[in-house]
């Protein structure tokens, strides 16, 4: 009984929108849904659908070495960024909530900053910079690029949180003599917990499917899951990659429905 | 302190007065607090962005000898092959942006005028491609068009070809590519100040007579166009500095800007005009991110995404 778009205007005479808009979310959402079909194919030739099914493919992600470090490299790396991340981004938005500075400008298009500049560029500066302070093919390089890129995302998700709680409360707290910290840990986060949980999954999955940057900065035994995809779809189209790439959807798809779950747990 | 004792008659004043100095020290506390909160992120920006952009400008200021030159930009005007590049960059993120209006003001428009349930439903279908990995993408794409891939393969088997149509490694796999990863970005800010219509105008001007269509185009349309704008400078500044997409689909025939950097300072380590490319690229983001801003003021830019 929903009255919100009560046009008077039919269905009906509205399906040649139905229509098209069906076909842009089919084009949006097949190359997806053929991939994950086609990493239970039997053969190594792209057919579609599949003649015949087996896991060969995830067999051969998860027997090769190769793979297997790439992907442990980036799941600590994306560990550690969400992390780092989440505690940066949570104290920087809590502060531009507080609103006690000047310079709010400056501030925010600084924390921000890496959604605008091309990430190439980025990516070159950083190995530029890196090469000069020993920082490339390592973790803690990666991690510190990585957390820079996914700042921004865990700054908005915890301010629009924050806008959404009574910061009075923080106040009443600290009248009553609760210290900075205590008022905050006990008061303030368990409210705003969601967003910043949220916050921490976008962190993890910018990081994890980063590609440009880590082509530049990582490689050796730092060689990231996304860098060695890259390197491998230069030289042919591996049917393994449709396995990985299954398992990065499953992925996405996870933590974003953990991100929503958290978000409507506010 | 005459304009503090002048004011006594006014209840309260004077204890304000007096305790200015410890509520200014203790305001000085807090601000030096939520400062300290600030720094690490920012300390960590500035020093993973802003200064190596800065080294890489001053970088892009000198020839080879390391004289002070214009040399780096010269050449952009100078060599036929930075000239192509620009061409192609924005030829590719001219047809990309049109292709995702196209595809997505529709989509966006039954998105904003479907009932809240079917709308969370559907926006799953441009939520999740968002959100995942821009390389699987490339991939999937990869393997639905190129010479032996899905469509040629059932284009085939039908009967309707007897060679396999060129659709991956040239102009066309670029843009088709592309299109799908940039779509998401048109449509979300589109969809969010499309839901920001008051229904009410729309339902106004029908009941006042004009037909759907016309309500459609003289109510609905101008009322979007600020979110569609939007939409449409987020997805051409993101293609011109598009990297992933090209790199892989473009078959080394599609160079575009960003693949040009990589190649002038991977390959050819000459980081002087790699660099200069990639200033000319952020002075060109920034003066389109500027001028929309300037034109639709802050409100539209407010929608901006990841990546």
């Amino acid at each position: 009984m929903s009255m919100e778009n009560a046009l008077p205007i039919s269905h009906r005479q509205r399906l040649w929108l139905y229509a098209l808009g069906g076909l842009v979310m089919l084009f949006l959402i097949a190359p997806s849904v053929i991939i994950v079909i086609m990493s239970f194919s039997g053969s190594s030739l792209l057919q579609f659908p599949p003649q015949e099914w087996s896991l060969r493919w995830y067999e051969a992600y998860f027997g090769s070495l190769e793979w297997r470090d790439a992907t442990i490299v980036s799941v600590k790396v994306a560990v550690m960024t969400a992390v780092v991340a989440t505690l940066l981004g949570t104290a920087a938005a809590y502060a531009i909530n507080a609103r006690t500075l000047r310079l709010t400008g400056v501030i925010n298009a600084l924390l921000t900053a890496s959604l605008i500049i091309p990430v190439i560029l980025i990516g070159i500066g950083t190995f530029f910079l890196y090469a000069r302070i020993g920082l490339n093919n390592t973790l803690t390089g990666l991690v510190i690029a990585h957390t820079v890129q996914a700042l921004p995302l865990v700054v908005l998700t915890v301010l629009s949180g924050l806008r959404s709680y009574d910061m009075n409360q923080e106040m009443v707290a600290r009248s009553l003599g609760a210290g900075r910290f205590s008022a905050f840990f006990q008061v303030t986060m368990p409210q705003i917990r969601f967003s910043i949980v949220s916050g921490a999954l976008f962190a993890f999955i910018t990081s994890f499917d980063e590609v440009v940057v880590s082509l530049f900065i990582s490689g050796g035994e730092t060689t990231t899951l996304t860098r060695r995809m890259f390197n491998a779809l230069r030289d042919q189209i591996d049917p393994t990659i449709a396995a990985i790439s299954t398992c990065l959807i499953v992925l996405s798809i996870v933590l974003l429905s953990a991100a929503q779950l958290f978000g409507r747990g506010r | 302190m005459s304009v503090a004792s002048a004011s006594l008659d006014h209840d309260g004043r004077s204890g304000g007065a007096l305790n200015a100095d410890a509520l200014r020290a203790d305001a000085r506390r807090e601000s030096h607090g939520t400062l300290a909160l600030l720094s690490p992120g920012l300390l960590l920006v500035f020093a993973v962005i802003i200064v190596p952009i800065g080294w890489l400008f001053w970088l892009s200021l000198f020839d080879e000898t390391g004289q002070l030159s214009a040399s780096n930009y010269a050449r952009f005007f100078e060599q036929a092959s930075y000239i192509k590049t620009f061409v192609t960059t924005f030829k590719v993120a001219f047809v990309v942006t049109g292709a995702c209006v196209l595809f997505g003001y529709p989509l966006a428009y039954m998105l904003s005028q479907l009932p809240r349930r079917a709308a969370g439903v559907c926006l799953i279908f441009v939520i999740l491609p968002f959100w995942t990995s821009v390389l699987v993408r490339t991939y999937a794409w990869l393997v639905i068009l190129q010479r032996k891939g899905l469509v040629n393969t059932w284009l085939m088997d039908l009967g309707v070809i007897s060679q396999p149509l060129p659709l991956a490694n040239n102009f066309a796999g670029v843009v088709i590519g592309m299109t799908h990863i940039m779509l998401p970005f048109l449509v979300l800010p589109l969809y969010a100040s499309m839901k920001s219509i008051d229904t009410d105008c729309l339902r106004a001007a029908m009941n006042l007579g004009a037909s759907p269509s016309a309500t459609f185009r003289q109510i609905f349309l101008p009322l979007s166009l600020p979110g569609l704008a939007s939409g449409v400078v987020i997805v051409f500044v993101l293609c011109l500095g598009f990297f992933v997409t090209p790199a892989l689909m473009g078959g080394g025939k599609v160079i575009m800007w960003a693949m040009r950097m990589e190649q002038t300072t991977s390959l050819y380590s000459n980081w002087g005009a790699g660099a200069a490319l990639g200033v000319v690229l952020l002075a060109v983001t920034l003066a389109l991110l500027g001028l929309f801003h300037r034109l639709l003021g802050a409100r539209a830019t407010g929608v901006w995404s990841r990546r």
